[in-house]
């Protein structure tokens, strides 16, 4: 076990109902400050992947160590706490409260993680200003702060959600099929926003979709399929 | 940002279908506030009215009616007490003081009481207060008149109105004593009592403008010949005499005495014992109305309970996204209970608000025709309990979808399967 590591995956074998794995990995490594990009067809076991990461289910078997963190003994409550702190999420769609105004929602996670406003503080910055910044550097200009999220394009929603994802510096961003409701050039354009970011404040990055012509923006890609031995098996059969 | 503010910023999102659960939840605890209030007020008017008089004699029947017609000057009696019987029970060695009440006109829907100098000196109402006058003083002559306090407001008399009384107590009577008017010469202080809807004029007066009428009417010889010297005519009869005791020891042998008076069949009931009878004739009445206004908040907040279940699946989305943004299940949990608090103290505000204000609105109305007097006034303990009732009743029904949404978090984690 070493902090080199964002994720750890060992051994882990997960199905949703008993007896059907869905997931069946020997093993995964995805080291700190990282970009990676998780490829696979749906029912791959992506989501799965991530509900594992997350933290949100445990394993049947092997282990899961986020951070140097093994999941497995965390109750269901501290396995929670883990997430808030050291994990933002972007999903598909849907991403936002609708209402809530933009900055609320940046300012979401700060609202129940004291780890994330603690960071905030330690540089030296209020939440808000926090969110601005962040904001800005995703290229949403300050007009938009108290505009209500339902009022953004499907393009600035997913940007938005990427600033919250990120406003108290968490280790990890997990992303699932961030991109998929957006066109070609915005695609491209919230992609390398959303790594500039990451390389900025070292975040590792998790990201997954089925989008092959996202893969050669990252420095890493897994191909999904590959190394679940239970998504084979489906096949076979 | 607190749950409570994104509860609040969460329902200000779905406000139409949570303002109509607001509205039904908040006129079911005005019903609530209200029947209680009426209730309560209705029992203290009743009590109020009549103090410091230990027994009520009337003819014999039932004691409730004895006290309606009497001191409520509700429903007329079938009977009267003749003048002989009146003057022995004012000569018994008991007694300290008698009042005579001689009913059966009215004036424009007000009733017209005959009665003696002793009134004014002897009635007492609520704490033992006694009548005193706003304007002007007591009968003097035969023909004068003392109003209670809302008949001369409703009707805008004042000192030397003449008025003209009528024969029964319709509001539209046939039979006017147009002939005999009489004067107003004194006007009462408010009493939150039927004194005040009541015109008080001397039994001379009462008897003088019924004199030679046979069976309620008028003969040829009554119109034709008016009494030459009122101040001598005699009653022969009154409906209903006030006693005072010299000790209230002997209260009870006196009732026994009048019960059992040979000459003619007589009644003493004692005013507090008539009163609870009274009441407690009504009390079912009123629990039920209790009991009822308790099922429609009951009603009101399971509609709230089905409102939020049936909201709570379009809002799995909204809480998975909270989850992902590290929200914890009880938040999840906090946030519906938070949204039935927020739902269940704006409508017992509003509740309490529209009580107020109805009271507003309908008292002088309620005073007008049911003689039922209002006072302006905090919520009593009662009410607090009922109040804090219908709120414990909410949140504990709010833990039903505020369960079922922490349920749902659990389930379905950062993602939601539909």
């Amino acid at each position: 076990m070493t902090n080199r590591n964002a994720i750890h995956l060992q051994g882990v074998e997960f199905g949703w109902q008993q007896g059907v794995p869905v997931l069946d990995v020997t093993e995964l490594t995805v080291a700190a400050g990282e970009r990676v990009f998780v490829k696979g067809p749906s029912g791959s076991g992506k989501t799965t992947l991530l509900s594992l990461v997350g933290g949100i289910v445990t394993p049947q078997r092997g282990t899961v160590q986020v951070l140097g963190q093994d999941l497995g003994p965390l109750s269901g409550a501290q396995r929670d706490r883990f997430r808030a702190h050291h994990i933002g999420f972007i999903f598909q769609m849907f991403n936002l409260i609708p209402y809530l105004t933009v900055l609320e929602n940046v300012l979401l996670p700060c609202r129940f993680s004291r780890r994330r406003r603690g960071r905030i503080a330690a540089a030296g910055e209020t939440p808000r200003a926090a969110a601005t910044r962040l904001l800005q550097q995703l290229d949403l200009s300050a007009s938009l702060l108290h505009v209500p999220v339902t009022r953004l394009s499907v393009g600035q929603q997913q940007r938005v959600a990427a600033a919250r994802a990120l406003i108290g510096a968490p280790e990890l961003v997990v992303a699932d099929e961030p991109t998929s409701a957006l066109d070609t050039d915005r695609r491209r354009a919230f992609l390398s926003l959303l790594q500039q970011e990451c390389q900025r404040s070292n975040t590792t990055l998790l990201f997954v979709s089925h989008d092959d012509a996202l893969e050669n923006a990252f420095q890493r890609t897994v191909h999904l399929p590959a190394i679940n031995r239970a998504s084979r098996q489906e096949v076979v059969a | 940002m607190s749950l409570l503010t994104l509860a609040w910023k969460s329902i200000r999102n779905r406000l139409f279908s949570v303002v109509l659960t607001v509205v039904s939840i908040a006129l079911s605890v005005l019903l609530l506030v209200s029947v209680e209030r009426v209730r309560h007020e209705a029992r203290e008017s009743f009590a109020n009215t009549v103090a410091g008089t230990d027994l009520i004699v009337g003819a014999r029947g039932g004691q409730v009616q004895l006290l309606l017609y009497s001191i409520f000057r509700m429903g007329n009696a079938t009977n009267n007490i003749s003048w002989e019987s009146y003057q022995e029970l004012r000569q018994h060695r008991d007694v300290a003081w008698t009042v005579p009440l001689s009913l059966g006109d009215s004036h424009r829907g007000f009733r017209v009481l005959g009665t003696n100098g002793d009134y004014f000196q002897h009635y007492r109402f609520g704490r033992k207060q006694a009548l005193s006058f706003r304007a002007g003083a007591a009968f003097d002559g035969v023909y004068d008149a003392v109003l209670g306090a809302d008949v001369a407001r409703e009707l805008g008399y004042g000192i030397g109105e003449s008025i003209v009384l009528s024969h029964g107590t319709g509001e539209v009577s046939l039979q006017e004593h147009g002939d005999q008017p009489f004067r107003v010469v004194g006007i009462l202080a408010k009493t939150g009592t039927p004194v005040d809807r009541t015109v008080h004029i001397r039994l001379q007066g009462m008897e003088a403008i019924h004199a030679g009428w046979v069976g309620g009417r008028p003969t040829a010889l009554s119109r034709l010949r008016r009494a030459p010297d009122p101040e001598a005519l005699q009653p022969k009869s009154v409906t209903a005499v006030l006693v005072g005791l010299k000790s209230p020891m002997a209260v009870f042998q006196l009732q026994r005495y009048i019960n059992e008076y040979r000459a003619e069949p007589l009644l003493a009931a004692m005013p507090g014992v008539a009163l609870q009878e009274l009441w407690d004739t009504l009390a079912l009445v009123q629990q039920a109305l209790l009991a009822i206004s308790v099922m429609v908040v009951l009603v009101g907040i399971t509609g709230m309970a089905t409102a939020m279940l049936a909201g709570l699946n379009e809002r799995r989305r909204e809480m998975a996204v909270l989850r992902s943004v590290g929200a914890r299940p009880w938040h999840i949990f906090v946030l519906v209970q938070g949204e039935a608090l927020i739902i269940m103290l704006v409508s017992v505000v509003l509740g309490v608000s529209g009580m107020y204000l109805l009271h507003l609105l309908l008292a002088p109305w309620l005073e007008q025709q049911w003689g039922l007097y209002l006072s302006l006034r905090g919520l009593s303990p009662t009410e607090c309990w009922l109040l804090g009732g219908a709120l414990v009743s909410g949140l504990s029904v709010g833990l039903v979808p505020a369960y079922r949404a922490y349920r749902f978090s659990l389930a379905d984690g950062m993602t939601v399967r539909l």
